[in-house]
Order: structure tokens, then sequence, then C-alpha cells
């Protein structure tokens, strides 16, 4: 009864429009009032161009890379917060998220300015007489839609992991070092392992909307980051064509969906050997 | 030794979370900087200190209005959503459900699928409905979005609570309703406040979804999204960026500050 009213909502507003989407995919317009077909011309379309295909692995690879970059980065620091603050945690975690309650936008905006031909970084090297030709290589590369997402979404990183850190039970890490285990061995055989399902979480908040992220590649990834968040705006955009708008959706759902189950059962393999 | 090891291990740590500290302040930071430089381009060296660019912003109609667009849908969505994610926490936490696995997934799904995707798929929808794009299907779309972080927080904070309270209240004789307004409703007011805020700021701050499901009014961030193409309007935007951050960086720390009243008046009673 209680679950109704959310429910009602997860169903009309959710699996409608999926199954819409799913559905329009399969269609063509024939041209006059908006008559429509069946037809697989969308997904042949798709896959016969090696645009989309390049486009849709890049975006798979960077993603990756910006979920492995935020976890590293991020993954010390959140250490360090569970382990090394004492009655501050509370405090050092708000002072950590605290930009992460501005714009987004403003946030990727500002790595553009950062890094951009006559941004801060070249025109503050130039002044100070480091450099005397700006940097190029700074922005509209891979690098920098990397570096930028590490950066955007670091809160979705640092919250999980520093959550599983702090369920750890302190005892076992002391029964470690009581048995004469060195630090590095401790934290790679007690507190890494056991703070697993914060990192495995941290790395899929933040490669799913990478990978359908739009905004980032537009500002900071230059004429060659195209990903496929840009391909779904265009077709709804400028090509106004929404049923291969919605077949490049329904592909890169489905991949994504492929592979996070192929890296959770990979982990879970893992673990089993471990055992 | 070892103690030795673990110390210096702890002071590297605390230099690495310091410069990590930094990389995350120093971009958002320079949004105010270069709010109050004298000049139109973003660089070194700067050209002295003006306000003009804070008075153009407030000068500005279509940013004011696109602000009063964002309360608009942000205000009713985070009731919306935190009323939706009470009652599905509540059912959550005090019921065995049936399928419980597959209707956590179902509520999980929403932050599973980009947003991107969600945003075309409810623009089809909407469509195929005859529904008109309006601040009323962004709204939607947010409430989507919004639901499950509000569910987590909730029910996080209710698997908390001991459940005999609740059962204690039956059995002295109260209704269901005022057990839930007296007994229920305050144990978990500080995850509906917690609710409240983050989502919010989660629709406050939403880019994807809205992009493709306002019709003719924009939001914040729309807005600030058309003005970015626009090198002279960027200092403005700058502005506007900083008057957000102040905004949120004074939330945050008041919020804090009464979280803190709050525990301290708990530990007070309990002394």
């Amino acid at each position: 009864m209680l679950l109704s009213p959310a429910l009602v909502l997860m169903v009309l507003a959710l699996v409608s429009p999926l199954l819409l989407l799913v559905g329009q995919s399969f269609t063509i317009e024939t041209g006059e009032a908006h008559e429509t077909i069946l037809s697989l011309a969308n997904y042949q379309t798709f896959f016969a161009k090696p645009q989309y295909l390049t486009v849709l692995s890049r975006s798979l690879i960077i993603a990756t890379l910006v979920a492995f970059a935020t976890v590293l980065l991020a993954y010390p620091a959140a250490y360090f917060i569970a382990f090394h603050v004492g009655q501050n945690k509370v405090k050092w975690l708000i002072l950590i998220t605290l930009p992460f309650w501005t714009s987004y936008l403003l946030r990727v905006f500002s790595w553009k300015l950062i890094l951009g031909y006559n941004g801060v970084i070249n025109s503050g090297l130039k002044w100070v007489g480091v450099i005397e030709q700006p940097l190029e290589f700074l922005l509209y590369n891979n690098s920098a839609v990397v570096l930028t997402l590490a950066h955007a979404w670091a809160a979705f990183a640092i919250l999980p992991i520093f959550v599983s850190l702090q369920k750890i039970d302190k005892s076992l890490i002391e029964a470690a070092h009581d048995l004469g285990e060195n630090s590095l061995a401790t934290f790679l055989r007690v507190t890494l392992p056991l703070s697993m399902p914060g990192v495995v979480a941290a790395l899929l908040l933040v490669f799913i909307p990478t990978v359908g992220d739009y905004v980032t590649p537009k500002l900071v990834g230059g004429p060659n980051g195209m990903m496929i968040g840009s391909l779904v705006q265009v077709a709804f955009g400028r090509l106004d064509n929404w049923p291969l708008g919605a077949a490049i959706s329904v592909v890169s759902m489905v991949t994504v969906t492929f592979v996070v189950c192929l890296f959770l059962l990979g982990l879970d393999r893992i673990k089993k050997l471990a055992v | 030794m070892t103690e030795r090891k673990t110390q210096t291990g702890a002071r590297w740590l605390k230099w690495y979370t310091i410069i990590y500290l930094c990389f995350i302040y120093l971009p958002v930071l320079f949004l105010p900087l270069f709010s109050f430089n004298d000049g139109i381009y973003v660089a070194f060296p700067m050209n002295g200190l003006t306000l003009h660019w804070w008075q153009e912003m407030i000068n500005q109609p279509g940013m004011i209005h696109a602000l009063w667009n964002s309360f608009r849908v942000a205000v009713p969505v985070s009731i919306f959503s935190t009323i939706l994610g009470m009652c599905a926490a509540k059912a959550f936490t005090g019921y065995r459900l049936i399928g419980e696995k597959v209707l956590t997934g179902v509520f999980i799904l929403p932050l599973v699928i980009p947003f991107i995707i969600l945003g075309i798929a409810l623009l089809i929808a909407f469509n195929s409905y005859g529904i008109e794009l309006s601040l009323l299907s962004v709204g939607i779309g947010h409430v989507l979005i919004c639901v499950p972080f509000s569910l987590f927080v909730l029910k996080s904070r209710l698997e908390g609570a001991d459940p005999s309270i609740e059962e204690a209240a039956l059995d002295l004789g109260e209704t269901p309703w005022m057990t839930f307004w007296r007994v229920t409703f305050p144990l978990a007011l500080p995850g509906v406040i917690a609710s409240l805020l983050l989502t919010f700021t989660i629709s406050f701050d939403e880019f994807l979804l809205a992009l493709f499901l306002t019709g003719n009014e924009s939001t914040l961030p729309i807005y600030i999204w058309s003005q970015l193409r626009f090198p002279a309007k960027l200092p403005a935007v700058l502005a506007l960026g900083s008057a957000i951050l102040i905004a949120t960086f004074s939330i945050v720390i008041i919020a804090e500050y009464f979280r803190r009243q709050d525990t301290n008046l708990i530990n007070e009673r309990v002394n």
C-alpha cells in the first residue's frame, strides 16, 4: 500500500518511457504525416557506419579511465578521513564535498577556463615568463576530459568509499598488525578487500553518468572528443531523427549494462578465487 | 619501528589530502576571483577590480526569470520526492515485502541509466501521450531521479529507529495516522530535512533532463548553458556562479551549525 505511489510513478514515468524508447528505435518515418512502419533500418545505419562504433567505444574507454582515475585519486583522501582525523570526520567530509554543491556546468566550465589557449595556466605561465607560446596540448583532448570529470565526480567516489571504510571493524586491522603484518600488507589483505563494496559502487556511480555525458566532451573534448551523448543529442536536435536517436540510446544502454554485468561477474570470480 | 612507519604514512596521507583539496577547490575558486576582474578574458595578469559584472548579472531579466523557474521546479520536486521516498522507505523498513530485491532494483534503475537516455525516453513518452513540454515535464523527470536518493536517505534513517516505540504509541491508543505524525515523523525528521536539501540541490543543478524536457521556459542550468557560448557574457556568468557558490556554502554551513546544536542538545538531555 505505502509503496504504491512511488511504484506507480516509477512504472509510469520510467518503465513505460523506456518501452516506448525501445519501440521507437524499431520504426522509421515514411515521410507523409509522420506515419511510421516497423523496421530494423536504424540499427543497420548504426552498425554500418564505423564512426558510430568508434564513438561508442571511445565513450566506454573514456568512462573506464574516468572511473578508475576518480577512484584512485579519491581513495587516499577518503582513507585519511576515515582513519586519521579523529572527531572531525563530518567537518572534513563537508569541506571536501562542498564544491560539489555548486553548479555542475560551472565546475566543468572552469576547467575550460583553466586549460584554454588563453586560459589561466597559459596566461599565468606566460606572465611569469616560463613559456613564450601558449601550450596547446592542455585542452581539447581525452586527458582534459578525464581530468575534468575526475574533478567533477569526486564526491561520487569519496562518499561511498568513506562509508565502506568507516564500517570496517578496527579490531580486524589491529589483529593483522598484532599477527605481524606490516602496514602495506594489512592494507592490501584486510582494509582494501573490506572496502571493495564502496570502491565498486564508486566505479559504477562514475562510469554510468560519464558514458552519457554530453557537457564535458563538448566543452573540453574538442572536435575529436565526441561521445555517445553528443550523438544522441545531434539525432534529436539537428538531424531531427528520433528513431535513430532511440536506436543509438538502446545500443549504448545495452552495452553499458553488458559491461557492468561483465565487471561485476569478473569481480565475483576474483573474490571466489581469493577465498 | 612499525609505529614510526605508520606515522610517516599518516603524514604522507595528510599531505596528499591537502593537495587533493587544492585540486578540488582551485578550479571552483577561479569563478569568484575572475568575476571581479576588470576585463572579459579569464587570464592573468588581472586588470584590476570591478563590481561591474555583478551589476550586469543583477540587471539581466533572463537570469532572474531562469532562477525563479529553477525554484518553481526544485521546491515542489523536493517536497514530492521526499513524500514518495518516505512512503517507500516506510514500506521497505516496516514490512516484509515480496520480491524486495526486484523492488529495490526498480528504484535504483533511474540511477543506472545515463540521464541523457532517461531524458529522451521521457521526451518520447510525453510526445506520444500528448503532454506539452513545460516546467512540469522537467519536474516529473526530476522527481524520477530524486525519489531514489530520498528513499535511500530516509531508509537508512528509519532503519536506525526502534520499531517498539511505534508499537507502544499504537498500544497506548493512538491512531496509525497520529502515530505517524507524533512518533515516526519526528524520529525521521533529520532524514526528511537531509532528503529535502539533497533533492532540492539535485533538481536545482540538473542539466541533461532539463535540456530535453523544457519547452520555452529555461531553468538556471539551461540559461547558463546558453550564455556560455558568448565570451562577452562570460564574466556575468562567473558572477552568477560565485553567487550560487556563496549561497550554497552558507546554507551548508548553517545546516551543519544547526545539526551540531541538535546533537549538543541531545547530549545535554542524556547527561
